[in-house]
């Protein structure tokens, strides 16, 4: 069967075609959609974990247990699951074990561009990359029988455009899907790591990559493709396409097992063509291996180690470095179009991180007043220099650097804020500190680090927004909304109820919309000489859809201020010396944020 | 038939949404094809691109600057942020719609008028349409078509069957929108096919 699938469609199904048994994720682009096509198969476990690193646990023990098992993750997720990824690869599975990780290059979504092939060789762990969506079905079949073969989890690495883009692939209509019987057989030797046991895996992990090398060396998914003999390229994933594309006439070696590098294979292509040429997104992955092989190969003078790769840069680079002719017809003028106003992602209407963004900008250094423009626009140089320090983290409420919210001092990593904001304040910088966290980022990798704060005597301000959900990358469940992967009703972790169990004592619960309370709480915290925590609650308006009466401006008792522009919302629009609001837009008094700022009371219901 | 296609947008325009029924018809139209979309990020109020490429043969789903047969912007300031990426004399339609971005709010910048943006696109093309799109939604009783609404005014340039894109609404719609979405894109094709005004040349 035809069918346009995405990337992370495709693996989804392949997965499920293939026998898989239990799957387990912590949502992230470009990788969410692969657990939320799961979550629609019947016959299989799914589950979103509280992290990758319980994600890829539990893909682990259902693979000791004989079933084919899958932990899903960005590239990034992969660095928290690190370390029970090499551990799976010195204990080995029993069931297969698939690791989709999904890097982002060119960082569409992401805090950085890592090349995650790195932890294939790092690991001593196969990796298979498709190159479409077709691959990426079938190719998922091939992942679980050499994890059970080889005895080895495996990498399967994708990318953003293979992730999200469309292609066409044929697909099995209704094939009948066999599943491994769960079964746990004792091995201590096998599976409990301790040192006596662990040493003699070593050389079995060795020898298992030799193996691989052999075994991919007549892979049938690589591909030889001998045209022009001029130029041979090397290439794999989304990048193989882009080359395709500038080089029609080239001979190509597609691979698909970009590690352990099958080099007879690599070696013959090479033989037969008079200039190697790898093209590869980011690291010079390939190229390194080739280069300790022995071989010339053109690669990085041709591609940037930086960004997301795409036809047009390659082909610019081929004409600059003369592998490509310039171009006959002369490329279509470029037009001098640049200079439009950009246009960021922004917190919703109604976002419930808006109030609590806008009270800690108050706050925080770069608070001026309202009606001096011109210093705003020199950013930091009017700072108040006992403003309040917020460390923040990864998720919407991260939009919230941006103009004119200018609210947060620091961004890391997953988890980061609440560590962040203890070593600062333990340094000995004497301003006061706030972490802000989300929900589902606190359940992530938070609150070990709250539980830090606590023991080591910390007096740090944790504000975890809770929005019951993880908005950010598209409204998943995780512990803290009692929703499980599949929709369906689960147990509730409470947050608060969390954080006193950890031991602290100042735990305030307050409504995400109302900002003197919001503002108040945050001012007592943080003179508080004990660690406190604020969880800031109200629903993302995406998810919950209800609106409320539509706000207008009554521009007769106007003073022109524009303070509820500094709210940041998009409901709000300046139309000559009148400010707007967009009542199709506007979430009304669910949210009324612009109300709260406007002192002259000018901005209320339409009949009010 | 080879078509590619670049369709931009604002967050919740439906831009995505119509790009893949639009690929999905093609598809079914016995033509390769893929697409490419920004997500993540974008969809919080950003900028949104989705590229489609039809055609024979296609290797990268993304399409090249200057070689976009068709830029079709469902709102002015995003028509013409992509124009570069517009072939010489290829077609733009432009929703003569404003969503004025925080920046132009703030009064850091300015929003571009109707005919800076015709200037604009000019640059490349001589077939610039600018569609009322929005505001015959709105007349057809819920803006929220407007994808739809486009879809149809580029399927009048397309060598699709009508039957092929009637047939797909058909299966994606729930019924109850069906007959609102119908009128949409019957009315969008025939925004193209003779609602000359539209054009500017």
């Amino acid at each position: 069967m035809k069918s346009l699938l995405s990337g992370n469609e495709a693996m989804a199904l392949g997965a499920y075609h293939a026998g898989l048994s239990l799957a387990a994720a912590y949502p992230g682009t470009p990788s969410t959609e692969i657990m939320e096509n799961l979550a629609r198969f019947p016959g299989i476990y799914v589950e979103w974990s509280t992290n990758e690193k319980v994600a890829l646990e539990v893909a682990m023990g259902a693979s000791y247990g004989g079933v084919r098992a899958l932990a899903i993750m960005k590239h990034v997720g992969l660095n928290v699951a690190a370390d029970p990824f090499f551990a799976a690869s010195v204990t080995g599975v029993r069931g297969g074990l698939v690791v989709i990780c999904c890097d982002d290059p060119g960082m569409h979504s992401s805090q950085n561009e890592q090349d995650n092939r790195h932890y294939a060789r790092f690991a001593k762990v196969p990796m298979l990359e498709p190159s479409d969506s077709q691959e990426a079905y079938s190719l998922m079949e091939w992942a679980f029988r050499i994890s059970e073969e080889f005895d080895t989890p495996v990498l399967f690495r994708s990318t953003t455009r293979i992730s999200h883009c469309k292609t066409v692939a044929e697909v099995a209509e209704s094939p009948e899907i066999q599943r491994n019987r769960p079964r746990f057989v004792r091995d201590p030797h096998k599976f409990v790591m301790v040192p006596s046991n662990a040493r003699p895996r070593h050389p079995l992990m060795e020898e298992r990559m030799g193996k691989l090398a052999a075994y991919f060396e007549t892979f049938p998914m690589n591909k030889v493709n001998l045209r022009d003999r001029s130029i041979g390229i090397i290439s794999a994933g989304a990048a193989y396409q882009y080359a395709r594309e500038v080089f029609p006439n080239a001979s190509f070696l597609r691979l698909v097992t970009t590690y352990p590098i099958p080099e007879s294979l690599v070696r013959e292509f090479a033989a037969k063509v008079e200039r190697v040429v790898v093209v590869e997104e980011l690291d010079p992955f390939l190229e390194d291996t080739f280069k300790a092989m022995g071989m010339e190969v053109t690669g990085k003078e041709l591609v940037p180690i930086t960004g997301e790769l795409n036809p047009e840069i390659l082909e610019e680079r081929a004409v600059a470095i003369g592998l490509l002719p310039a171009p006959k017809k002369p490329r279509a003028a470029a037009v001098a179009a640049g200079g439009f106003p950009p246009r960021p992602p922004l917190l919703c209407p109604g976002c419930p991180h808006a109030a609590t963004s806008y009270a800690l900008r108050r706050l925080g250094f770069y608070h001026v007043e309202p009606q001096d423009d011109a210093s705003e626009k020199r950013g930091g140089s009017q700072y108040k220099r006992r403003g309040i320090i917020t460390t923040s983290d990864i998720g919407c409420y991260t939009l919230a650097v941006y103009p004119p919210l200018l609210a947060l001092d620091t961004c890391a990593c997953m988890g980061a804020s609440i560590g962040q904001a203890h070593g600062l304040e333990k340094a000995g910088v004497t301003n006061r500190i706030v972490s802000v966290i989300g929900d589902s980022t606190f359940l992530h990798s938070g609150i070990t680090s709250l539980v830090d704060v606590v023991y080591n005597e910390g007096r740090g301000t944790v504000i975890i927004l809770d929005n019951n959900t993880t908005a950010m990358t598209g409204h998943q469940g995780h512990p803290g909304t009692g929703i499980s992967a599949r929709g369906e009703k689960a147990r509730r972790v409470v947050i608060e109820d969390l954080c006193r169990g950890v031991g602290v004592r100042d735990v305030n619960v307050i409504d995400a919309f109302d900002l003197p309370v919001i503002e108040s709480t945050i001012r007592r915290c943080v003179e508080s000489e004990e660690p406190s925590v604020i969880v800031v609650r109200g629903d993302c308006p995406l998810r919950v859809r209800e609106k409320g009466k539509p706000l207008t401006v009554h521009v007769e008792e106007c003073d022109r201020c524009f303070n509820c522009l500094r709210v940041g919302c998009p409901a709000l629009s300046r139309e000559d010396d009148n400010v707007r609001i967009d009542t199709l837009l506007c979430m009304g008094d669910r949210c009324s944020l612009c109300r709260q700022v406007c002192h002259c009371q000018a901005i209320r219901a339409k009949a009010d | 038939m080879k078509a590619d296609i670049l369709m931009t947008g604002v967050g919740g325009q439906g831009v995505i949404l119509a790009s893949d029924a639009l690929a999905e018809i093609a598809m079914k139209a016995g033509h390769e094809v893929k697409k490419s979309d920004s997500l993540g990020m974008s969809q919080r109020g950003g900028s949104v691109v989705s590229h489609l490429r039809v055609g024979e043969r296609v290797f990268s789903p993304m399409i090249k600057k200057g070689e976009a047969d068709f830029l079709m912007g469902f709102e002015r300031l995003e028509g013409a942020r992509w124009v570069e990426y517009l072939r010489e004399g290829g077609v733009a339609i432009v929703n003569n719609l404003a969503i004025p971005p925080l920046s132009v709010v703030g009064g850091a910048s300015r929003y571009p008028s109707v005919s800076d943006v015709e200037e604009i696109l000019r640059r490349r093309t001589k077939t610039i349409y600018f569609v009322p799109g929005t505001q015959i939604a709105a007349e057809l009783g819920n803006p929220q078509v407007l994808n739809v609404l486009l879809v149809g005014f580029l399927s009048a340039f397309l060598d699709i069957d009508e039957r092929a894109y009637i047939d797909d609404l058909s299966q994606r719609v729930p019924q109850k929108f069906l007959q609102l979405n119908l009128k949409a894109f019957a009315r969008g094709r025939q925004e193209a096919q003779c609602g000359g005004a539209a054009k500017r040349d």
